[in-house]
């Protein structure tokens, strides 16, 4: 137990960590904002999509060797989201093919090049880095911390700004568009958002498992709260809670930082879905 | 000067017609019942007044002082996702989100009104509970009192009884009734009922192969309607 303290008082003295600790909080918290709406609109395969396309784009920057590879990133996933999405609306079975051929495509697309155009001698750890993310909190770069905290802030306050107009045009967007609410443009920012959360979530669990990142907390707090306001806070609570455990834990323990997370919210989520059962089984 | 004019409408999808030459007007005060088949393009009407599509000829104008997303809308059977977590308040308040423009927030006579309209769909005492726990006549409630928050003026309604029991239908329309006679919002609703139409409609529009427009009395005296009742009064 010392020994755990002490190493943790190690790690937590270089600023460093302090500050990716807090960014890795950050990030948690603004992937879980969206994903009831993602889960409910049948969103979430455009997330997997996406997380996909900037695995590739991520590989284009670093063939490319730009300084900061977000401004070809960033860019690539948000006009792939704003295109998948209007794909996903219109027709529905053709928008999942799309998807699927966009992501793996990107995929081939992304190992092919670094493959081919190593810019380090270790082509299968950055590789890795890429899908599965940091294996270590101190591993990730200084630049990008920042940009995440800049980032994540930004759609923390867009989420809060848009919450009653993102509400309306999840829950009836039939209603909401006859009544004069701009459905599409809040699916654009929705689209948009989502992008940005994609490409900023990449640097701590890496492309493969921001789904996780994104979806978990929203299904497990669906099980147990009502209403979208509760469910909105509790998924964001507990995004909070599981990376900040899983990145201790990571800490810790000498795991991946990624995986780590990832799986504390699925321990969350089966507890909430023991939590929702007893509480259904009360009430029948 | 009528709220709603609907000028030589063609309506139909990918070129196809499906309503030819369809002309009528709705004044203040009116409760007009859409009858007709299934597929006959009741719905397409509905969500073509509503600007959610565009007719492929003519035109529907409002006047009177309505502006056409000032009109309260209750869809017809909600596909809202089965486990959408979102209480009653939530979703009433919702039906104010078309006049919020870039407006973050509901402000505090919205939230009232919202209330309000709760209270006068009698679902009050269920103001916190979650949407897909409630039966379909409350759920029913819970729509028409969101409708009510995006309008003073004109509600359509699109098969708001489908799938109710007799006794919540008969609620339902007397809950229609009295928002018509009371409140004085005018009222358009689809509905496979002709004798619940003839009851509480003061127009009837028909839509078939014919098209019948006129007061509920021109339509008892009509070919189609004198058919429709009788077939109605057979199979009673
Ligand atoms: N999105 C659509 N695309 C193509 N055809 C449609 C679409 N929606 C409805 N239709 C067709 O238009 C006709 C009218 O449909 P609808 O307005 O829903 O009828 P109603 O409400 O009177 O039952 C039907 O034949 C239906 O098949
Ligand atoms: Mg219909």
């Amino acid at each position: 137990m010392e020994e755990m303290i002490s190493r943790l008082g190690v790690f937590f003295q270089m600023p460093f960590v302090r500050y990716a600790f807090i960014v890795g909080v950050l990030i948690a918290l603004c992937s879980s904002l969206l994903g009831v709406t993602l889960v409910l609109k049948r969103f979430s395969f455009i997330g997997d999509g996406l997380s996909h396309v900037a695995f590739g784009a991520m590989a284009v920057a670093a063939v490319v060797g730009l300084t900061n590879n977000m401004f070809i990133v960033m860019p690539i996933t948000i006009i792939s989201a704003v295109l998948l999405l209007r794909t996903g609306t219109n027709t529905k079975i053709k928008g999942d093919a799309a998807v699927a051929m966009i992501s793996v495509g990107a995929l081939a697309f992304g190992y092919l090049l670094m493959n081919k155009f190593p810019t380090s001698a270790n082509v299968s750890g950055d590789v890795c880095t890429t899908l599965f993310g940091s294996t270590s909190i101190i591993t990730l770069k200084e630049g990008d911390v920042w940009f995440c905290a800049v980032l994540s802030l930004i759609v923390v306050l867009a989420f809060i700004f848009f919450y009653h107009k993102i509400f309306s045009v999840t829950f009836d967007e039939t209603f909401a568009r006859a009544t004069g609410t701009r459905a599409n443009l809040y699916n654009l920012i929705i689209a948009i958002i989502i992008a940005v959360i994609i490409v900023i979530a990449m640097n701590l669990v890496g492309s493969l498992l921001i789904s996780a990142l994104v979806i978990f907390p929203a299904l497990s707090a669906m099980r147990v709260f009502k209403s979208f306001k509760s469910v909105t806070i509790c998924s964001a609570f507990l995004s909070v809670c599981c990376a900040a455990l899983g990145i201790l834990i990571s800490i810790l323990a000498n795991t991946p930082v990624g995986a780590t997370i990832v799986i504390a919210d699925i321990v969350a989520f089966g507890i909430f879905t023991l939590i929702g059962g007893f509480k259904s089984g009360f009430k029948s | 000067m009528s709220q709603l004019i609907c000028r030589e409408l063609s309506l139909g999808y990918e070129g196809k017609e499906i309503i030819r030459n369809l002309s009528f007007h709705v004044d203040a005060g009116d409760y007009l019942c859409i009858v007709g088949e299934n597929g006959s393009g009741k719905s397409t009407l509905m969500k073509t007044i509503l600007g959610l599509r565009k007719p492929m000829k003519g035109e529907i104008l409002t006047g009177d002082g309505l502006v056409s997303k000032e009109i309260g809308y209750l869809p017809q059977q909600t596909v809202v996702q089965k486990d959408f977590p979102a209480s009653v308040k939530e979703i009433v308040l919702s039906g104010f989100q078309g006049r919020c423009g870039l407006r973050p927030f509901y402000t505090r006579e919205e939230k009232r009104a919202a209330l309000d309209n709760i209270r006068k769909m009698g679902i009050e005492d269920l103001k916190n509970r979650c949407y897909r726990e409630l039966s379909g006549g409350q759920q029913q409630r819970v729509l028409l009192a969101r409708a009510l928050c995006a309008t003073r003026k004109m509600l359509l309604l699109d098969e708001p009884v489908a799938g109710l029991d007799p006794l919540v239908t008969a609620d339902m329309y007397s809950l229609i009734s009295s928002l018509n006679k009371n409140e004085g919002i005018t009222i358009i609703m689809i509905s496979h009922d002709i004798s619940a139409a003839l009851k509480y409609a003061t127009h009837i529009l028909h839509i078939s192969d014919e098209l019948f427009f006129g007061t509920r009395s021109q339509f008892a005296e009509s070919k189609a309607g004198k058919r429709l009742s009788q077939m109605k009064g057979g199979g009673d």
